[in-house]
């Protein structure tokens, strides 16, 4: 039956306290220098790559008359293009939201593989009035609220 | 009239609110009149029905669909059934904000009315501050969005409601997460008076105990409503998203976890003092940080409300002022309350120390996670964090965490030996073990879901064990309280491993007549049929799907619909539950040659994470209702004792 | 200085509490402005409600009249609270030209019994094509157009009293 010595009991739990809550912030920041994901534009994607095992953002318009549909039916292939020039191809295999049409803004979550495809596991549009992915917000958003939100790419 | 009565009502509550917070302010200081101190307990519970009173006129303005007032004519409709109707009461910022203060100024006039237990100059101060946080919120809403303003000319016709938010889950699941926000409001408000009048002792822990209870039972239950909510309405087959809106409910759940533990410390042992004043602190913040920093649109997410920076000042403003009062004033004064009782390393305030820690920790990982992409953006980054970050670093203190649980109910207080847990340690390595080997016998599950299925069936194992030796009918409520919680964390966690684990996903584009598999499965495609509802047309894939084994056929029909005014369109996924798990499709367009796009899960044991979120608000309920018999137990013999120690003449 | 680490919660709000109030004061862009200021309008032609023959074309406004050019909708919440200020810029003289966005006729007509006409020409752009090509950010915006044709001011939002002189003012700097 061990007792700590009266006087350290409190200095001991507040000090295990202040370990566990450093250590949390120690282990959050050092996680999330590698596992936040980083937003892109095309031209920026296209001058500084990111490593293929980061999961990042892509952000841009649906170049009119890029969007393919392969023969599975499932697996979509477009670019996202911006105005500095950027344009960067995307491979999805899924279901894109309801608002997703070429010449829309979108925002494409997943990873550029080596041969310079972004191969995406998520897309964001607009799905209601309340809703922008919030990078599409700094763009030039040409449309209705209603649902009918199209964006342009970034002209600022 | 009844917009009128609802605004007087809402402006003499607020001003009962700041008269509450000056007689209380005053009445702490030497040689105050008594009458400041006696006033307090009937201005609290003025201010309670006057808070009511709004609210229910605002319900009545709804009900009725009173198109003279702005925000009904903006969020209601005559044609709606009534049931939307009044729910579409709080489906809007003023409106929920209304039921927000209403719930505040309830639960301050409850204490006022039903709370005798502590001294009165204690009760004073947290009144006083009851009054303090009700007066900032009711000048929230009367200045920065009042819900009874008048249009200058009636509208003809109300605008409607959001289809989306015509759902019965999320009329309920918004009032319900408020009931657990503001319950916290009290274990604040009696963290603040304790400190204002150095009264921390066992009976403030047992007086504040039920609240913090009653604010977590409806904190867990809104948390798991929201949860179903998303993974069925959003189509995206996942449970939680760890979207800022969700980290918002999370947090204050965290934090009221730890602070029911500690309390329970507080209350039992006398330990813990100061520690159990900082939670009691942090947990309402967080319902605040929860209810308000999401809504200022200062962080989006995925279901953010409309932007409005206007009210983002006003409600930091608010924010610095009560969390940061309260911070300082524990940051002054926490240093004379006196030490606790002291334990050993081995037992179960050291375990409970131990669940405290890390359950803090975790907090603030996901706090660090939520408001990460705030601070990148002052340096020009725009960064999301999600998934990787959270289940990563999370899973490092919450499997840490879950192991704890399974031994700390083992452990007796004060200190306690090894020796003793000897043989409950082998029942639970045995059950560990023989998740392992049922777990890896499915293949290659990855470490996170395998740690899950071990943890899991260990702690359902152990949940169980405090019961041993006891006779069913006399253990305490609150025991069983604490078994069934613990067992549904046990429950919930075998769910989250198993759809993490074993969930079977086909992405395929079908004609009417094909078939996949789909685990065990075979789903086929009878046909796509177009239906319309009352403001919307849909698409209607009609699958069957049945199992390998034969039996009954079930019919699934995911639906795409479009709604018109507003013009909208959702995916409406379809469901089909089984004891063994949920087979989830999803539609998509069509595609040439007459084929759709389905995405379909089977998801086995998928259930069991909202089963338990359900057992573990159950024995909470239950460990409150344990509490409250026996303090009025303790209080009864209290009185006879007295009375039978009264009359005895000298 | 043994005390000191009661104040580590209050430090780490305040830090928290700053980084909030730093985001706040930072302009939003939400809203961009219109890269389509001082161009032409670019050409369209497009039909009333209902369909039928155009009605109204970027050669509608290269008469030398100033006009107000309104995106609006039946479905648009902020568009009823506009619809006075629009009736009150009337009455002041100017000549509003109504385009409806992705709306279905039986509502424009609804909400116009409802809320009242100011539009001197209505049409309907079904897929949004002239508001993407202004440039505009959603609904209601309204844009000034000179009498050549030139788009001189946008409004982001719904017209408030406070903007109606502001409005009148642009006009008439446009028809100057």
């Amino acid at each position: 039956m061990r007792r700590v010595a009266p006087k350290h009991q409190r200095l001991l739990l507040a000090g295990a306290a202040l370990l566990a809550v450093a250590g949390a912030g120690l282990s959050g920041a050092y996680a999330l220098q590698n596992r936040a994901s980083y937003f892109y534009l095309p031209a920026q994607m296209m001058a500084d790559p990111p490593a293929a095992t980061r999961a990042v953002r892509l952000g841009g318009m649906v170049e009119r008359g890029s969007l393919r549909r392969e023969a599975d039916g499932i697996t979509i292939a477009f670019t996202v293009a911006d105005d500095r020039g950027g344009r960067v191809p995307v491979r999805y295999r899924g279901i894109a939201p309801d608002l997703f049409v070429e010449g829309s803004g979108v925002v494409a979550e997943g990873r550029l593989g080596p041969d310079g495809v972004f191969l995406a596991d998520n897309l964001l549009a607009r799905h209601d009035e309340n809703y922008v992915p919030r990078e599409l917000k700094d763009m030039h958003v040409a449309g209705a609220p209603g649902g009918a939100g199209v964006a342009a790419a970034a002209r600022r | 009239m009844i917009a009128e009565i609802g605004l007087a009502a809402l402006w003499l509550a607020a001003a009962l609110a700041v008269f509450q917070l000056v007689a209380g302010g005053l009445s702490l200081r030497p040689g105050a009149p008594p009458v400041l101190g006696q006033s307090l307990r009937p201005l609290a519970v003025l201010q309670g029905g006057f808070a009511l009173l709004s609210f229910a006129a605002l319900l009545v303005l709804f009900a009725t669909t009173d198109l003279s007032v702005a925000l009904v004519a903006l969020n209601s409709h005559t044609a709606k059934p009534l049931l939307y109707k009044v729910t579409g009461a709080w489906g809007n910022h003023e409106g929920s904000m209304l039921l927000w203060v209403a719930t505040l100024a309830t639960s301050g006039a409850l204490i006022a009315a039903l709370e005798r237990r502590l001294p009165e100059r204690t009760m004073h101060a947290v009144l006083a501050a009851q009054g303090f946080v009700a007066s900032g919120f009711f000048a929230f809403l009367l200045f920065s969005s009042n819900p009874f303003t008048r249009l200058p000319m009636p509208a003809p016709e109300g605008v409607g409601l959001n289809p989306l938010l015509q759902d019965i889950g999320l009329a309920l699941h918004p009032p319900t997460l408020y009931l657990g926000y503001v319950g916290l409001s009290v274990a604040f408000s009696f963290a603040v008076g304790a400190l204002l009048t150095n009264a921390v002792t066992p009976q403030f822990a047992r007086v504040m105990r039920p609240w913090v209870l009653g604010a977590w039972v409806f904190l867990t239950l809104g948390i798991v409503a929201g949860s179903y909510w998303a993974y069925y309405e959003l189509g995206w087959g996942g449970w939680w998203f760890w979207d800022p809106v969700e980290n918002a409910s999370l947090m204050p759940w965290l934090a009221a976890t730890a602070l029911l533990h500690s309390v329970s410390v507080l209350a039992a042992r006398d330990a813990l003092r100061v520690w159990t004043i900082l939670l009691g602190v942090i947990a309402f913040s967080m319902s605040m940080v929860g209810t308000f920093l999401v809504r200022s649109g200062i962080l989006t997410s995925v279901h953010a409300f409309a932007v409005d920076p206007q009210r983002g000042a006003f409600i930091l403003a608010l924010l610095a002022l009560y969390i940061g009062g309260a911070l300082l004033l524990f940051a002054l004064r926490a240093g004379t309350i006196l030490e606790g009782k002291r334990f050993g390393l081995a037992s179960r305030e050291s375990a409970l120390v131990l669940n405290n820690i890390l359950l803090s920790a975790l907090l603030g990982i996901v706090l660090l996670g939520t408001l990460y992409p705030l601070f990148a953006e002052m340096v020009g980054a725009r960064v999301s964090v999600g998934p990787p970050y959270f289940n990563a670093v999370g899973a490092v203190f919450a499997l840490p965490m879950l192991a704890v649980m399974t031994i700390g109910p083992l452990l007796r207080w004060r200190s306690d030996t090894a020796r003793r847990l000897a043989r409950p340690l082998v029942a639970l390595s045995a059950a560990g073990l023989l998740a392992a080997v049922l777990a890896l016998l499915q293949g290659d599950i990855g470490l996170l879901p395998l740690s899950g299925f071990v943890l899991g069936a260990m702690l359902v194992v152990a949940s169980v064990l405090p019961l041993g030796g006891r006779s069913f009918r006399r253990t305490p409520l609150t025991v069983w309280g604490m078994v069934i919680a613990h067992f549904g964390i046990g429950v919930a966690l075998l769910g989250m491993a198993s759809d993490a684990a074993l969930t079977r996903e086909r992405l395929v584009a079908m004609a009417p007549g094909d078939a996949v598999t789909v685990g065990p499965w075979t789903v086929r495609l009878r046909e796509v049929m177009p239906v319309a509802g009352p403001n919307w047309t849909a698409t209607e894939v009609v699958l069957d799907a049945q199992t390998a084994a034969g039996g009954r056929t079930i019919t699934l029909r995911p639906q795409s619909r479009t709604f018109w005014a507003p013009v909208q369109q959702t995916t409406e996924s379809a469901l089909a539950s089984r004891w063994n798990g949920q087979l989830y499709a999803v539609s998509g367009g069509p595609v040439d040659g007459g084929r759709w796009q389905m995405r379909l899960w089977w998801k086995p044991f998928v259930t069991l994470i909202w089963l338990g979120g359900l057992l573990v608000a159950l024995g909470g309920a239950l460990s409150m209702a344990g509490h409250l018999r026996r303090d009025t137990v303790r209080r009864s013999a209290a009185r006879r004792i007295s009375r039978l120690a009264a009359p005895v003449p000298a | 200085m043994k005390r000191l680490w009661l104040f580590l919660p209050v430090a780490v709000f305040a830090l928290i509490a700053g980084a909030v109030a730093y985001q706040l004061t930072q302009p939003r862009d939400e809203f961009v402005r219109s890269a389509m200021i001082g161009q032409p309008l670019p050409s369209f032609s497009l039909p009333p409600p209902g369909g039928g023959p155009a009605t109204l074309s970027d050669a509608s406004f290269r008469d030398g009249r100033p006009r107000l050019l309104n995106f609006w909708a039946s479905w648009c919440l902020p568009c009823i609270a506009e619809a006075p200020q629009l009736e009150r810029l009337r009455g002041e003289g100017a000549v509003i030209v109504g385009v409806a966005i992705r709306d279905r006729p039986e509502d424009v007509a609804a909400f116009l019994q409802t809320h009242g006409n100011p539009y001197a020409v209505l049409a309907a752009d079904d897929i949004a094509e002239l508001q993407l090509a202004l440039g505009s950010s959603g609904l209601p915006e309204t844009f000034v157009i000179d009498g050549q044709g030139r788009i001189r001011y946008q409004h982001i939002g719904d017209i408030r009293a406070a903007d109606v002189p502001v409005l009148l003012d642009e006009l008439r700097k446009a028809g100057s």
